[in-house]
């Protein structure tokens, strides 16, 4: 009875995830290598991925995607623990400062990147300051912060987003962990860096790392910010399997799939790699 | 200088820098967003100026005309949004209560595959299913569009849900149905205000991410259904900064609302933000 209840309840989340998203993933693994009967792809075959890993401009694509997601994912775990060392202790305005990192988590990726074009770009509010102060005498010797080859318009976009999102993570566990580390390693001598690298650090980070995680495989896969940042060549993978799933050219799909279906990939062996790391490492601890 | 100035030399440092990463916040946070207030009601603004020459109501005058597909593209965005929010508490909430209350056999799996979602991109699966909704009619319909919105906004309802759950004692629940409460009743005044904080916090990721997809909407609704989304792009792309800055100001108010409702619930101990330590 228990056991047909507990099936009871989970069916109806099983279900919309089991067919639209596994089976989702699997029609559009089929359509990546050119089987699928009722479409009319009846020709198996890894063409499509013989293709793209051959191709110039996917690998470009993913060393964009692989630095963007490597660099952001870093500097969100750096500056989440940094902003949450500092909003942890007592200070006047804390009520309003605390709202206003709440403020990003609530806030469409879309707002921000249009404001970071506004602030960033080459006719932006800063190049207009830099102009102004003469630093700078037209706008095109202002850096180009957008649209840029490095994606830093992209990068700024996800740290504002996601900063605020492992810093709550951050300072929860800092919260429940009390003073009593610190004040023991203070009191057998430890000064303020060696208490933070020692007994701070090693409870912050196993703690991220799934938020981490989480943020490295979401910035991977997105589409948003960087079609509306990045330059068009070389764009990010996302960006570039939607282009070619668009093509009027119907024979670019199955590129386009096996582009989508790597992006799923991908990740999914980080995480599977990361949870095996996380057990052998914890399994050793014991 | 003596002992005690000694000692407070550090902490006078430390307090400088905390202050420089506490304006960084706040500076950081605020910037971004003031942008947009400026162009919304600017006509003309010339490079290097640092206030724009002309000031006009034009894109507020275009946003609530009738006329303009802006007033239809915000009650899409509100339809959808809503229904998939609704539609994910009716299959998130029993979700969440058998995954953090129970264990059972190839539990393992099921947190698996329900959290797959949330962390493996969904444009493959969207790109995949796209063909079978043709067949079925589904595509270019708002049916469609929720369909494709639930696959990235489940796993964060039933993980925050579950978490809740976790916390939840079923004692309570017995106690009242002994004192003669019937099931509807044990629901409504025991179980209901316990988890209310999972089903608030859950609800609004599913609400914001849904309300913010771009990829999905587009790819299932072809065009035809038109969110505020895709006119913040369309306008974006046209380099209408005063326009788009408008639409982004009335795409964010639904978020500022939800995060001065639900902030409270976001930290504290009976946060959904703890359920995604288990991921």
């Amino acid at each position: 009875m228990k056991k047909f209840s507990i099936l009871i309840m989970l069916a109806p989340a099983l279900a919309v995830i089991i067919l639209l998203f596994l089976g989702g993933l699997l029609l559009g693994l089929l359509q990546s290598v050119n089987y699928m009967p009722i479409i009319g792809l009846n020709d198996f075959s890894l063409n499509a991925y013989a293709s793209i890993f051959s191709d110039s401009q996917f690998l470009g694509s993913l060393a964009l995607t692989l630095g963007i997601s490597i660099v952001t994912t870093l500097l969100t775990i750096v500056f989440s623990i940094v902003t949450a060392l500092a909003l942890r202790q007592t200070f006047l305005g804390k009520r309003l400062v605390n709202f206003l990192y709440q403020f990003p988590i609530t806030i469409p990726h879309l707002v921000i990147a249009i404001g970071i074009m506004l602030l960033y770009s080459q006719s932006g509010f800063f190049s207009r300051i830099a102009t102004n102060l003469g630093f700078i005498s037209t706008q095109s010797e202002f850096p180009i912060l957008v649209y840029d080859d490095l994606g830093i318009g992209i990068v700024l976009v996800y740290l504002w987003k996601q900063i605020p999102f492992v810093g709550l993570i951050v300072l929860s566990i800092l919260q429940s962990s009390g003073n009593d580390f610190e004040e023991l390693a203070h009191s057998l001598g430890a000064n303020k860096w060696q208490t933070f690298r020692h007994v701070l650090l090693p409870l912050i980070i196993p703690g991220i790392l799934p938020a981490s995680i989480i943020c490295f495989a979401f910035v991977f896969g997105s589409y948003e910010v960087p079609f509306l940042l990045g330059k068009p060549y070389p764009a990010v993978l996302s960006v570039l399997a939607y282009r070619l799933y668009e093509d009027t050219d119907l024979s670019a799909r199955p590129e386009a799939m096996a582009i989508a279906v790597f992006i799923a990939v991908f990740v999914s062996i980080l995480v599977l790699v990361y949870k095996k790391v996380i057990k052998n490492v914890s399994g050793r601890a014991d | 200088m003596s002992e005690i100035q000694k000692q407070q030399a550090p902490r006078k440092q430390v307090n400088i820098i905390r202050n420089i990463v506490l304006l960084g916040i706040v500076l950081g946070v605020l910037l971004p967003m003031l942008p947009q207030l400026i162009w919304s009601i600017t006509h003309r603004w010339y490079f290097p100026d640092l206030i724009p020459s002309e000031w006009s109501a034009r894109s507020w005058e275009y946003i609530v005309n009738p006329n303009t597909r802006v007033i239809r593209a915000f009650l899409n965005s509100l339809v959808i949004a809503s229904a998939v929010t609704v539609i994910g508490i009716v299959i998130g909430v029993p979700a969440g209560k058998a995954l953090g209350m129970y264990k059972f056999k190839l539990k393992w799996l099921v947190e698996l595959i329900i959290l797959a979602p949330a962390i493996v991109p969904s444009l493959a699966a969207t790109m995949g299913i796209q063909v079978i909704f043709i067949r079925i009619g589904l595509a270019d319909t708002m049916l469609g569009v929720i369909l494709v919105h639930l696959i990235p906004t489940l796993p964060y309802m039933i993980v925050t849900l579950s978490g809740v759950f976790a916390n939840y004692d079923p004692e309570f629940e017995e106690q009242a149905r002994s004192l003669g409460a019937n099931r509807a009743k044990t629901f409504f005044l025991i179980t209901l205000p316990a988890v209310f904080p999972g089903i608030v916090t859950g609800s609004m990721f599913a609400f914001l991410i849904s309300w913010g997809q771009y990829i999905l909407t587009i790819l299932v609704g072809g065009g035809r259904i038109i969110t505020l989304p895709i006119l913040l792009f369309s306008f974006t792309g046209s380099g209408d900064n005063s326009i788009a800055s408008a639409l982004s100001i009335v795409f964010v108010l639904p978020a500022i609302i939800i995060l001065i409702v639900t902030s409270k619930f976001l930290s504290g101990k009976s946060s959904g933000m703890g359920g995604f330590g288990s991921i």
